[in-house]
């Protein structure tokens, strides 16, 4: 019986040690993606604005445009990426096993994530937080003003334990009505059982869409967690890392500088000293990463610079209608922030 | 002397002949029968105008996004349907490829009518057809790559495409399979006899996501790196083996069935083994279990929605998965792309199920 057990143990480290021993094989993600000629890019099975369908298939989106920027930065093609899409369960499996070579799909960052999982974070390139949608009736502008309030909700997901934290951080009055499904909850909603929904802010714009009279509802300004989304990578390759993280710190510097996809190749003349270090005219920043020095410029060029992606995926123009908030370029109020280029 | 000849019989009364008598015996010949056949008619005329109501007068016929299907008074948003039924049918199979798809359903339906009409000539080619050209000439048509076709990745595939090939994969595979474990688990021979006993058991006593979930994400953990087979491939093989595991126990219901005489019999005649189970034995057994193989069929193809906790967008998948696309979120679209995955799979599963009725009166030979 000791025997069997001891051998039993010898299994278990064997497997482990298999498992684990993935990590320093995948330290050259690069050279890796670049032999095989694309990136393989973890995405959602579907969330409006961040990785969606089109009619046509395509996929499009925030999450979706970070990867086609890696791409670009890469290959200087946007289109030399294949999406996979991964089910939360999976996502860090799929990650771990190189059977992706990134995440973005809308992962929340956390200290557990981070450090626990074998997986890094490279930045945050939309700031989500739980909010609410009320009726415009009621005149509440305030989440503060929910005093008494009845939330429909998804059952046991961390927004059920938020919304209670909030209620009683505040002491205020509540009743919880959680359903399974997403779809059930925005229909009780719909039909007058509660009097606000509470989820992610993004995911509040996009169920709206599904109301009755969308008009008649308003998401709250309020944002009661912090839900950072950013692409994730593995553990160990740093120079991976650095792509992926320089990919969105060059839309967000784009942005900052003025640049656009439109006037990119204009702005390779442009004076500034800060964008022509942006788009590879002076410097060596992209071979120090073991790309080529026009990344950034390939990147706007092909996906745009932040603001494009925003608005385009999630913005004002599209039945989304989110507003910038606090997704912002610091300059103007809100989070986005991006280390210079030198 | 007057022969003496009946008066001719009068016709039955008015009220016991005809629809008037069919309704009078059926539906009102107590009290209580009549109560509820009012109301069963009342319930049946609502739900009828409720339905033409939502599927017809209300709905939205025509349009180009969301806008469409606004209306104070919306019922199903069909161009929300006519928008995306070529990603229904064929995933994100490049669209100018599709013509390759077309032809693979054409040529299986062209294989499989004849096959299933048991006046139509020519059955031994036909089943070569069906099991030997059929299989090859659909992989090299939906994956390309050969005779100058452009290769299609697995991934690309969705839709109905991605549901009938791994239902029918799963409905081929699992027939054979299904005997031949049904047969091993009833030998004498030990080892064949646990093999198969642990195969089933084990199948049967894991749900399919699990299966499913291992073949896709646990399996690539332990292969060497680089060494990375098709998703699609992996999903293939774990429904086949889990549906012929459930095979082997309808099959082994037939087999018990068989009584011992039958045996005996082909044993007095000097059939072996192989000869008594081929001419003997399974004819019978097989015939007797028709219900439980087409139940354990539709079961498999409406399993096949499952793929999509894998990353596999099968008809229900990919419905559910263009709800999310915002050009397209209305109160309606949901309900509308629900009820026509739920058409399309209930006249896959309804044929199904009226062809094994059919076999099920034309084999019968006794018990009628």
């Amino acid at each position: 019986m000791k025997m069997l057990s001891y051998k039993f143990r010898v299994f278990v480290v064997v497997i482990c040690a298999c498992v684990f021993s993935q990590g320093a094989v995948a330290a050259e993600t690069l050279s890796i993606v670049k032999k095989r000629g694309h990136m393989q890019c973890g995405v959602s099975q579907g969330l409006p604005g961040f990785s969606n369908p089109d009619d046509k298939g395509n996929w499009v989106g925030m999450d979706v445009d970070i990867c086609r920027a890696v791409a670009a930065a890469v290959f200087g093609d946007d289109t030399k990426v294949k999406f996979t899409p991964l089910s939360a369960k999976e996502r860090f499996t799929a990650l771990q096993s190189g059977e992706v070579d990134m995440l973005a799909r809308n992962t929340t960052w956390s200290m557990h994530r981070d450090t626990a999982l074998g997986v890094d974070f490279t930045g945050v390139n939309y700031y989500d937080g739980q909010g609410f949608m009320v009726r415009k009736e009621l005149g509440i502008t305030n989440s503060l003003e929910l005093d008494g309030a009845s939330l429909c909700t998804n059952l046991g997901t961390t927004t059920e334990l938020n919304a209670a934290d909030y209620f009683r951080t505040n002491n205020m009055e509540y009743e919880i009505v959680a359903f399974e499904k997403a779809d059930e909850a925005v229909a009780a909603y719909n039909t007058g059982r509660c009097d606000a929904y509470t989820t992610d802010q993004s995911a509040l714009y996009a169920q709206r869409l599904k109301l009755t009279e969308p008009g008649a509802h308003i998401v709250l300004p309020q944002i009661i967690s912090k839900e950072p989304l950013g692409p994730v990578v593995r553990q160990g390759d740093n120079q991976w890392g650095d792509i992926v993280r320089w990919s969105h710190f060059a839309m967000v510097n784009a942005e900052e500088l003025g640049v656009t996809s439109k006037n990119v190749d204009t702005m390779k003349t442009n004076k500034n000293p800060a964008i022509r270090r942006l788009l590879g005219v002076d410097g060596t920043f992209g071979t120090n990463m073991g790309i080529s020095n026009d990344w950034a410029y390939n990147i706007i060029r092909t996906v745009g610079n932040y603001a494009e992606t925003f608005e385009r995926n999630v913005g004002k123009s599209t039945p989304l209608g989110i507003a910038r908030g606090v997704n912002a370029l610091w300059t103007q109020g809100g989070l986005q922030y991006a280390p210079p280029v030198r | 002397m007057a022969e003496w000849t009946p008066k001719p019989a009068r016709p039955a009364p008015a009220s016991t002949v005809g629809f008037v008598g069919w309704a009078r015996r059926n539906l009102f010949a107590t009290p209580g029968d009549v109560a509820l056949t009012l109301f069963g008619s009342v319930f049946i005329i609502w739900l009828g105008g409720v339905l033409i109501d939502w599927a017809f007068i209300n709905a939205s016929f025509s349009g180009d996004d969301r806008t469409a299907c606004l209306k104070p008074v919306q019922g199903a948003c069909w161009p929300f349907i006519d928008a995306k039924l070529g990603q229904f049918i064929y995933g994100r199979y490049p669209e100018a490829e599709t013509w390759r798809v077309n032809l693979v359903f054409f040529f299986g339906l062209a294989g499989l009518v004849p096959m299933l009409v048991p006046s139509a000539p020519f059955k031994s080619a036909n089943i070569f057809f069906l099991l030997g050209f059929y299989p090859v000439f659909a992989f090299v048509m939906l994956t390309g790559g050969m005779f100058g076709l452009v290769p299609v990745e697995t991934t690309d595939w969705g839709g109905l495409l991605v549901t009938l090939v791994v239902a029918v994969t799963g409905i081929a595979a699992s027939l054979p399979l299904g005997i031949l474990l049904a047969l091993g688990r009833r030998s004498k021979l030990p080892i064949i006899r646990y093999f198969c006993l642990g195969f089933i058991e084990i199948f049967r006593g894991v749900p399919l996501i699990t299966v499913l979930f291992m073949a896709s994400v646990m399996l690539p953990l332990f292969l060497p790196d680089g060494v990375n087979f098709d998703k699609l491939m992996r999903c293939l093989i774990g429904v086949a083996l889990f549906s012929s595991a459930y095979m082997a126990e309808v099959v082994r219901g037939g087999l018990q069935a068989i009584p011992k005489g039958q045996y005996e019999a082909a044993a007095a005649l000097g059939l072996g083994y192989w000869k008594t189970t081929r001419l003997i034995i399974l004819p019978q057994a097989l015939k007797l279990v028709i219900p439980g193989i087409v139940n354990t069929f539709i079961g498999l193809f409406k399993d096949t929605t499952l793929v999509l906790i894998v990353g596999l967008f099968d008809l229900l998948g990919i419905v559910q998965f263009h709800f999310t696309d915002a050009s397209w979120a209305t109160p309606e679209t949901h309900i509308t792309g629900y009820v026509f995955a739920g058409a399309v799979f209930w006249v896959f599963c309804f044929a199904m199920s009226r062809y094994s009725i059919f076999m099920e009166n034309r084999l019968s030979t006794d018990r009628q």
